[in-house]
């Protein structure tokens, strides 16, 4: 089949399957993994190119731990180090040693058994991270625990790949190995040790190096262009490369690009490098999904059912119980234990290159390397499921015994300010200098520079795009301030928030009056003309440097406000059913010669009928 | 030579005629310090600091202003709520204001009949002013009776314009010169009905 027709084929099956396991509640990974098995083994439409599928497919893991690590930021990543270490290395120690345990009480050989222990001890992130993602379950003590386990499983796979040529206990098969772990040793195998230690710890310190200070004035030159589709190149050019870099010295390109989204994600193009990325992550994880559904062997299955899903449960119930001893050693609270055990018991996306590294290194024999992967594949099908146990039967019952938990984490949102030129800037550093968090986007490199160097946290990002508004977390915000400089756009925007976003508080930045109504109509809760209040007050100043006692100018501006408020409210009904028509001009017009009057204030005896504030009363009337 | 500053309040300046000759002759005096409070804060925007800094360069302070229900006008009473700071005015360590004198030049539209206890308003003016005596000494302040002017805006018509302003002149030029007997000046009721027997004599600087 022609590249096309791949395609195709793939998209239908996953625009077809995802929709309707998202709207049954199965989730989107059990509908690609379904979508999968509908092309692949049902119906026969794609055949042996899933392998190659995968393994292209795969690059959406590395994607995805580059966007985990743009969450992450250093101080959190040191803060979880216990976890990492803790609970994450006895999860792989104690995996592995009872499912190698197992291989050698049923008479594997040792290095066997161990190969396979080490690989089956590893977790998919690809399953667990996305579906904890998408019920916003990442924040929790539970998926905070699962991804620190996920990270420390991506970090030992490094050691494994070492160990895995140790363990032959056949020739060793070569040919078709794991590409990553190949090309590895290819590089860097003639070096000695010492040295190829040395060049990995080179280029951790270079990425870290360049992601702080070089990456930041490239993409500031890049966003200067103002050519969108160049900066997600530029996006997409940074993680392939690091990818890159991370194979050829034999190192997990999943973990260089985690490091590298760390480093950035203090920088200002944190929101704008997630937004790029993220479709792509969706759509190759969507890929990979599907292809573990496609490379399911079906006869291989129904040959021995009865094996297969033996020993997919075991696995999973050996998982199981090593995470929930574990999750009860460390205090997860109960809730979490669940989520946290359920969620990790699968074996993972690394067990199909582990597993062929193994086969080529000659530590495993063929038949049982095949028919593990189709296990594995097994425990990843069921993984969807074990979520769906925990989501309707396990947390609905724990979820009284933690109900007072749950009211401490409410947290006072964010406020987004999008646009902080001259007007959103003032608004922002008041809401900001009042104690409330801001989280501030625009577009302008040169005005986020300006101010970072006053210690103002500013993203870049063109802010009327919906989807840089989400990544700007405007789900949980609580106010939303639109300040862009486009009076369309501004609309546009304000439209699409208040849509999107029902509860957030909407202020809007005007340009005139009848842009005030469009704003009011588009969903702003306030709409402020911007140049109203300063013109008012440049106006009160010259009243006073032309003589006029400073209370004077004052009320006299007070005056002048509150009738253009008055007039903003007249004309609002008739502006909104009959737009500019003659009746609202002679509105304008006679609001305009009353004005005349109000504003003379005392200085003829009408206007001192309208304004006797402060005066004693009428001289014929005195001592009454 | 004591300095005395005068807290000019009045909302309404332009359609004033016995309030604003006043502060015109307080400007032009030497030792007074006149400051229109309504010009130098629109907004309301008391700048307290500036304020008190104020009051510790003079010595006698003066609030002068037409009588609004009984007090003030809004932005003296303002004033009194933000400058007369705790620790600063009153308190056990507020004693920046300790020893010096405080009065009232205060202009009222009704006459005064009306200020006596079987007159419209049932109460002498000096006794409707207590909460300025009590402020004044919760401040450690030596309070005067008012410098008032009643019917004030009938002045002009009657002819008392001129002697209004005269007396006000001599009574500020006394307290500059400090020869006003304040013994005496605070048994009285009026610094303006004692006048002729407050001031000490020696009065080189005949009033204009």
């Amino acid at each position: 089949m022609s590249l096309l027709q791949d395609a195709f084929v793939y998209l239908v099956a996953a625009v077809i399957a995802v929709p309707i396991a998202k709207r049954l509640g199965l989730g989107s990974v059990l509908g690609y993994l379904i979508a999968g098995i509908v092309i692949g083994p049902l119906l026969g439409v794609v055949g042996s190119e899933t392998e190659k599928v995968k393994h292209f497919a795969e690059f959406g893991v590395v994607m995805m731990l580059f966007l985990v690590g743009l969450e992450l930021q250093p101080a959190m990543l040191w803060k979880m180090r216990a976890k990492l270490l803790g609970l994450g290395g006895l999860q792989v120690l104690l995996s592995t040693a009872l499912i190698g345990g197992l291989g050698v009480a049923f008479s594997l050989p040792w290095q066997t058994a161990l190969a396979i222990g080490m690989t089956l001890a590893l977790s998919s992130t690809a399953i667990v991270l996305q579906t904890l993602n998408e019920k916003g379950q990442m924040k929790t003590v539970g998926g905070q625990s699962s991804f620190s386990v996920l990270l420390f499983q991506d970090i030992a796979v490094i050691p494994m790949l070492a160990i895995l040529p140790l363990l032959a206990v056949s020739h060793a098969l070569g040919g078709d190995g794991s590409h990553t772990a190949q090309t590895g040793h290819n590089v860097l195998s003639a070096l000695p040790g010492w040295l190829q230690a040395l060049v990995i710890l080179v280029v951790i310190a270079a990425i870290i190096g360049t992601g702080r200070y070089l990456i930041r004035p490239v993409f500031r030159f890049i966003a200067e262009a103002k050519l969108r589709e160049i900066f997600t190149a530029a996006a997409l050019l940074l993680v392939i490369g690091i990818a890159l870099l991370m194979e050829a010295v034999g190192l997990s390109p999943a973990l260089g690009t985690f490091l590298a989204g760390v480093v950035l994600s203090d920088s200002e193009y944190r929101h704008e490098l997630e937004s790029d990325i993220d479709p792509f992550k969706g759509l190759l994880l969507g890929l990979f999904f599907i292809s573990v559904g496609a490379g399911v062997d079906f006869e291989l299955l129904f040959g021995a059912p009865g094996t297969i899903f033996g020993l997919a449960f075991g696995i999973l119930s050996l998982k199981f119980i090593v995470l929930y001893i574990l999750a009860v050693g460390f205090r997860l609270p109960t809730a979490d234990r669940w989520l946290f055990s359920l969620g990790l018991a699968q074996a993972g996306e690394f067990a199909f290159v582990l597993f062929g590294f193994a086969l080529s290194a000659g530590a495993i024999p063929p038949d049982l390397a095949k028919m593990l992967t189709l296990v594995v594949a097994i425990t990843m099908l069921i993984t969807p499921a074990l979520f769906i146990l925990h989501d309707r039967v396990i947390a609905p019952r724990l979820v009284e015994k933690n109900e007072r938990k749950a009211d401490i984490i409410d947290e006072t949102g964010p406020v987004v300010v999008a646009g902080v030129g001259r007007y959103g800037q003032v608004v922002a550093r008041l809401l900001m200098s009042s104690g409330y968090k801001v989280i501030v986007l625009d577009h302008d490199p040169q005005e986020i520079e300006a101010l970072g160097r006053v210690g103002i946290k500013t993203f870049y990002g063109d802010a009327s795009r919906p989807d840089l508004l989400h990544a700007a977390g405007l789900e949980e915000a609580k106010l939303f301030v639109a300040a862009i400089d486009n009076r369309d756009q501004q609309t546009l925007m304000v439209e699409h928030v208040a849509k999107t976003y029902p509860h957030l508080k909407i202020v809007a930045r005007a340009f005139d009056r009848h842009h005030v109504y469009e704003l009011e109509i588009a969903g702003a809760h306030v709409a402020e003309r911007e140049l109203f209040e300063s013109s008012i007050t440049m106006g009160r100043k010259a009243l006073v440097l032309l003589g006029l006692h400073p209370f004077l100018a004052e009320r006299k501006s007070r005056a002048f406000r509150s009738h253009d408020l008055e007039t903003l409210d007249q004309l609002r009904d008739r502006w909104i059913t009959e737009g500019v028509d003659q009746h609202y001009l002679d509105t304008i017009k006679s609001r305009g010669e009353q004005l005349l009057d109000v504003m003379k204030l005392d200085n003829n005896e009408v206007a001192r009928q309208a304004d006797d504030g402060w005066l004693p009363p009428p001289k014929g009337d005195a001592n009454s | 030579m004591k300095k005395v500053l005068i807290l000019y309040g009045h909302p309404r300046n332009d359609r004033s005629e016995m309030n604003l000759p006043m502060s015109a002759i307080a400007r032009s005096l030497d030792g007074v310090t006149l400051v229109d409070l309504y010009a130098e804060y629109p907004t309301f925007d008391i700048s307290v600091e500036k304020e008190q800094q104020r009051l510790l360069d003079h010595d006698i302070v003066a609030f002068q202003h037409p009588l609004y229900w009984y007090s003030v006008p809004a932005l003296l009473k303002e004033w009194q709520d933000l400058v007369l700071e705790h620790g600063f005015a009153y308190g056990s360590h507020g004693t920046a204001l300790a020893g010096k004198l405080f009065f009232n030049a205060v202009t009222c539209g009704a006459s005064r009949s009306a200020y006596r206890h079987d007159g419209a308003y049932r109460r002498e003016l000096r006794d409707l002013l207590a909460p300025f005596e009590e402020t004044a000494r919760l401040c450690k302040m030596r309070f005067l009776p008012p410098f008032e002017i009643y019917a004030s805006g009938h002045a002009r018509e009657d002819g008392r314009l001129e002697k209004h302003l005269a007396d006000y002149h001599r009574l500020l030029v006394a307290l500059v010169n400090d020869r006003v007997d304040l013994e005496r000046a605070e048994r009285g009721n009026s610094l303006a009905e004692d006048l002729d027997n407050i001031l000490l004599p020696d009065d080189s600087e005949a009033a204009s």
